[in-house]
């Protein structure tokens, strides 16, 4: 697998982070070395496997259907960048 | 006083020979003195401190005292606390005071421990060498040149020069094990789901699990009868009931089989490291242990399952990060996307921001069957390998780290080798499996070296017996760099 | 050419819960800015999701309520994307392993029976919302939103045209109120449909390229969107153009759908189940006791409707477009067992049009089933006329003398003349006074029978029993 500096700018586009030409190209040193250790991976087969995503095998517990919160919008609102008549205010958004 | 344990702390506190406030100053003295130093606390607030270790003290009169009221604490800066600056070692969230506590704080404060500071860390627990902090590296109290290892480096030191008497740390890849070998200390990681996640925050969820670091495996075991237990906030925490972590220190190791496994014992591990883990594996023969080989045949492809799982879950854990509702916002942007694209440019530092592409990339359309599937294929495999090596015996050590603490700089600009800094401790995170270290002496330049303790699930009182029973024959973990 | 439109549609359920689907937030609607948003909903670091039991109970309802099959376990997802109205840059769902697989619903168009089938049914979190309001060149969000439990339930393509589109729409939509899971309030955004539509050539099994119309509020807009998707789409395909598949919003003020997002440009959503959450496993003991809980479903009365009480399928359709319109008729119809229609035919007409026209709902009715009951029991023994039933309908509404039936046509003086003696004599005196119109009937002009009716009527002010008049009349004049 080999990547480009065009596959770093797509990912970086995709997670929202702003990134350079310099940047990217310095990442793609980077994460190339970072993928040809990933790709060790492709040695083993493991058709046969199941994937595990929990380290336990335990099912999801449920909450009571209960209301248990209260308003505490000052407080929340308190660590905002930027706020007014209760909205987080945000460029425009566009739909 | 700044050499006792836990234990004797409690004594003192007990027997009115020391009220908690006095000794909160004495810590809080000795932080202000040394921390510019070492870096090891990213914030201490006297007043807060100070507050808890009089309501402690009150506790304490009024006869509500548990063994660790009035105990300074030192917590890593990724546990929410109310009214503190929480962190997480990011520029992202350096003006982030938490509105709420953490399940972890929670039980610490309800135990009447005192909150002494809250402790440096790589930021958002990636790294392995504290010097991806936005707050700056810190020192090994060993070898100022060298790091303390990371991501819990801050704790660790903290620990190692006396600067708090435990501290917390979290491990998603050898976070704790990792800079307790390399600072001396003791550290446990617990079985996934004993410690709360809830208001820890999350770096990859199905692998961060909080657990204590300090000077002794007792020490480790008091702390633990404080930190775990079930908490209905977090989904991925176990309903158990409460078990005494300390009590089977007591017991003889004859007959314990211990496995080593061929795949830690190869090329990789520096010969002082093996030395010394070598001698410690003789003292556990000594005290009555087998040692047994066994073979984790998957083990070696842990580092890389773990560098495609770990950041995909991160990528997305790390989306909630843009300027909106709190943290860092770019100070000039044009539209609401060049204002996400600026804030997290600026907010996260490199190895975060690589983290997340390689999450955001291995997550996107076309690759995530040929990596995270493939990984978590590679996970069950490895879950596997350690299920029958624990058929052949109860307990597996082997090396915490393949060398002692670099150099601070040695590794920071290549990330693959700093990666392979967590090849023995990965594993255990990927099968959720309780892990620790503890210290066995000395390597190259005098640097510490940890041996690593890999237990079976919920083995934890067995661990801490088999560590307790090694630190009682030898006094590798009294020495102290200061 | 002749085009064959296929349609299939996605509805957003919001759950009728107390709480949110992982937090304990109200979900209550119109409260101040922000003041339902816990840390949870807000995604402050390290807060952790928490499965509302309320929320998985209304999906099995959903699914035991169309036949589909439960899924145990099924996965919660993560779908990633950025918007600021989505605090954790990612929305829960389930993706792979849905709640709810499969199921079927029946609707009727134009007196045909038609199957749809459900795709599935998955629960996951509504976004917050973003108010477009000028701050300063700046929008504001609001959270409160964030976190509101959403079955989404999915149909295959089975839908041929808007109207049956609509009448599926319509049956989902009196499905989820009829059990409970959804107040179904449109207005506030509780069930909102996205349509897919494509077009292909009527009698070719490919299906064209779709366009998605999202968030299609109403009936009426979800019937006209799709009315001018089909067109445009036919439109460019005549044209020798090509379909591109894209997200499209429908303008109603305009009457078109327009470009939202093309799939160039399409997000990719990076879908892996979420490590904060664990596998969702339904026992069947669970399942069995929702199934007890569930009321007798609309399809099930309907058919009894049509079997039992000889209703047409379009009376019984009616009647079953709520719960409480099909409470309120058996209801009715307990008071006067023999009169179905009659029943059926007030309730769709008067019943209905006047909580229409006043905007009440059914249970907000100020005639109960009992007093209606009362007031037909009058017109089926020949007490009163339809047309003075009407009159008394409209005292009885208005809470005139209690709403006593009999009290009120004492009143109004709207009693039948049903005594034949007595119509025998009106029937002769009109007959002595209009030699000219009798004469005019036998010499094979009907419509004079009808002026005489029509004088008979007018003669008693509409009070003497029709038939009975009618019969009268005949029996004199062709006697």
């Amino acid at each position: 697998m080999t990547l480009s500096v065009s596959d770093v700018k797509r990912v970086a586009d995709l997670a929202y982070i702003e990134i350079d030409e310099d940047e990217a190209k310095e990442t793609l040193i980077q994460l190339s070395g970072i993928f040809n250790l990933i790709e060790t991976m492709q040695a083993v087969d493991t058709s046969t496997v199941e994937p595990m995503s929990h380290a336990q095998s335990v099912v999801q517990r449920l909450r009571e259907d209960a209301v248990t919160e209260t308003d505490q919008r000052e407080l929340y609102q308190s660590i905002a960048p930027q706020v007014e008549a209760g909205l987080y205010l945000v460029p425009q958004v566009i739909e | 006083m700044f050499n006792a344990s836990l234990k004797q702390l409690s004594l003192q506190l007990t027997e009115k020979k020391i009220s908690s406030t006095e000794l909160t100053t004495e810590f809080l003295k000795r932080i202000k003195a040394l921390n510019p130093e070492y870096n090891a606390f990213i914030t201490v607030n006297e007043e807060l401190s100070l507050a808890q270790a009089q309501a402690a003290d009150k506790m304490r009169a009024s006869g509500q005292a548990g063994p660790l009221t009035g105990i300074p604490i030192a917590q890593k800066d990724i546990f929410c606390t109310k009214g503190w600056l929480t962190t997480c070692g990011s520029k992202m969230l350096s003006n982030f005071v938490s509105p709420y506590d953490a399940g972890v704080i929670e039980r610490f404060n309800q135990a009447g421990a005192v909150n002494i500071g809250k402790t440096n860390m790589d930021e958002f627990a990636m790294g392995s060498s504290n010097e991806t902090s936005f707050y700056g590296p810190v020192k090994n109290p060993w070898d100022h040149a060298a790091v303390p290892g990371g991501s819990s480096g801050g704790a660790a030191c903290a620990v190692a020069a006396r600067l708090a008497p435990a501290a917390t740390g979290t491990d998603t890849g050898g976070s704790i094990r990792q800079p307790a070998a390399l600072c001396g200390i003791s550290g446990i990681k617990p079985t996934y789901g004993l410690v709360s996640r809830y208001g820890m925050i999350a770096f990859a969820s199905s692998l961060d699990q909080g657990g204590p670091m300090a000077k002794s495996a007792e020490d480790l075991a008091l702390l633990l009868n404080v930190m775990t237990g079930f908490d209905p906030r977090d989904s991925t925490s176990l309903q158990r009931d409460a078990e005494d972590y300390a009590r089977d220190l007591q017991k003889p190791l004859a007959g314990l089989r211990i496995g080593l496994p061929k795949e830690y014992f190869a090329e990789g591990m520096s010969k002082d490291v093996e030395n010394a883990i070598e001698k410690a594996l003789d003292e556990y023969r000594k005290l009555g242990a087998q040692t047994v080989e066994v073979s984790l045949p998957n083990a070696p492809l842990a580092i890389p399952v773990y560098y495609v799982l770990a950041p995909a879950e991160a990528s997305s854990n790390l989306s909630r990060f843009d300027g909106v509702r709190y943290g860092h916002r770019a100070k000039s942007y044009g539209d609401l996307a060049d204002m996400y694209r600026k804030s997290r440019a600026e907010g996260f530092g490199a190895e975060v921001k690589r983290r997340i592409l390689i999450g955001t990339y291995v997550l996107s359309h076309g690759y995530y069957d040929a990596y995270y599937i493939k990984a978590q294929k590679l996970r069950r495999l490895i879950a596997q390998d350690f299920a029958e090596a624990y058929k052949q015996c109860d307990i597996i050590m082997g090396p915490t780290t393949p060398t002692v603490a670099f150099n601070l700089g040695e590794k920071s600009g290549d990330p693959i080798q700093m990666y392979l800094s967590d090849i023995y401790t990965s594993a255990a995170n990927l099968t959720g499996m309780p892990a620790m270290s503890i210290p066995v002496g000395f390597g190259d330049k005098n640097r510490p070296v940890g041996l690593h303790i890999i237990g079976n699930y919920f083995s934890e009182a067995q661990m801490l017996n088999v560590a307790h029973q090694y630190q009682l024959a030898t006094g590798w973990h009294l020495q102290s760099p200061v | 050419m002749q085009w064959e439109i296929v349609i299939g549609l996605e509805v957003h359920a919001q759950l009728s819960t107390q709480s949110k689907i992982f937090s304990g937030s109200s979900t209550a609607y119109g409260a101040a800015p922000n003041t339902q948003a816990s840390v949870i909903d807000l995604a402050l670091p390290g807060v952790l999701p928490v499965l509302n039991k309320g929320a998985v109970e209304r999906a099995i309802k959903l699914g035991l309520s169309v036949g589909a099959e439960i899924n145990s376990p099924s996965i919660f997802a993560r779908k990633n994307y950025f918007y600021p109205d989505l605090p954790k840059g990612y929305q829960i769902s389930q993706y792979e392993l849905p709640v709810v697989q499969g199921g079927n619903i029946q609707i009727q168009v134009d007196g045909t029976e038609k199957n749809i089938r459900l795709t599935r049914a998955h629960l996951e979190e509504d976004a917050g919302k973003s108010l477009h309001e000028d701050f300063h060149g700046m929008s504001g969000i609001d959270l409160n939103r964030a976190g509101t439990p959403l079955l989404e339930i999915v149909s295959e393509p089975d839908m041929r045209s808007s109207a049956e589109a609509v009448a599926y729409a319509k049956i989902l939509h009196a499905l989820v109120r009829w059990i409970g899971i959804c107040d179904g309030n449109m207005q506030e955004g509780s069930f909102r449909c996205d349509a897919n539509v494509s077009v292909r050539p009527l009698g070719t099994e490919k299906l064209g390229t779709r366009c998605e119309i999202k968030n299609l509020n109403s009936f009426r807009f979800l019937e006209k969107a799709i009315d001018y998707e089909a067109r445009r789409q036919i439109e460019i395909l005549e044209d020798g153009g090509a379909i591109r598949q894209e997200t499209r919003l429908y303008d109603a003020n305009k009457d078109e759908t327009r470009t939202m997002r093309t799939k160039e440009d399409a997000n990719d959503y990076r879908y892996f189940p979420d490590p904060d959450l664990l596998p969702l496993e339904i026992p069947q003991s669970w399942i069995d006791q929702i199934k007890q809980t569930l009321p007798e479903l609309p399809q099930a009365r309907r058919d009894r409707y049509i079997s039992k009480f000889a209703l047409s399928a379009y009376d019984a359709s009616v009647l079953i477009s709520s719960r409480e319109m099909a409470d309120y008729f058996d209801a009715t119809l307990k008071q006067l067992p023999t009169q179905a229609k009659l029943c059926a035919n007030w309730i769709m007409g008067e019943i209905s049009g006047q909580l229409n026209k006043e905007g009440i709902e059914m249970t907000a009715c100020p005639i109960t089933p009992a007093q209606l009951a009362e007031l037909l029991a009058r017109i089926s023994d020949g007490t009163i006329s339809g047309k003075a039933a009407k009159s008394v309908f409209e005292s009885m509404w208005n809470g005139e003398l209690d709403k006593n039936v009999d009290a009120i046509i004492e009143a109004k003086g709207l009693k039948q003349i049903s005594d034949d003696s007595a119509i025998e004599k009106l029937v002769d005196q009109v007959l002595a006074a209009n030699a000219q119109q009798v004469a005019d009937y036998r010499n094979g002009k009907e419509k004079a029978f009808n002026s005489l009716i029509g004088q008979i009527m007018k003669a008693t002010q509409g009070k003497a029993n029709p038939a009975q008049v009618n019969a009268m009349l005949k029996k004199k004049l062709d006697g």
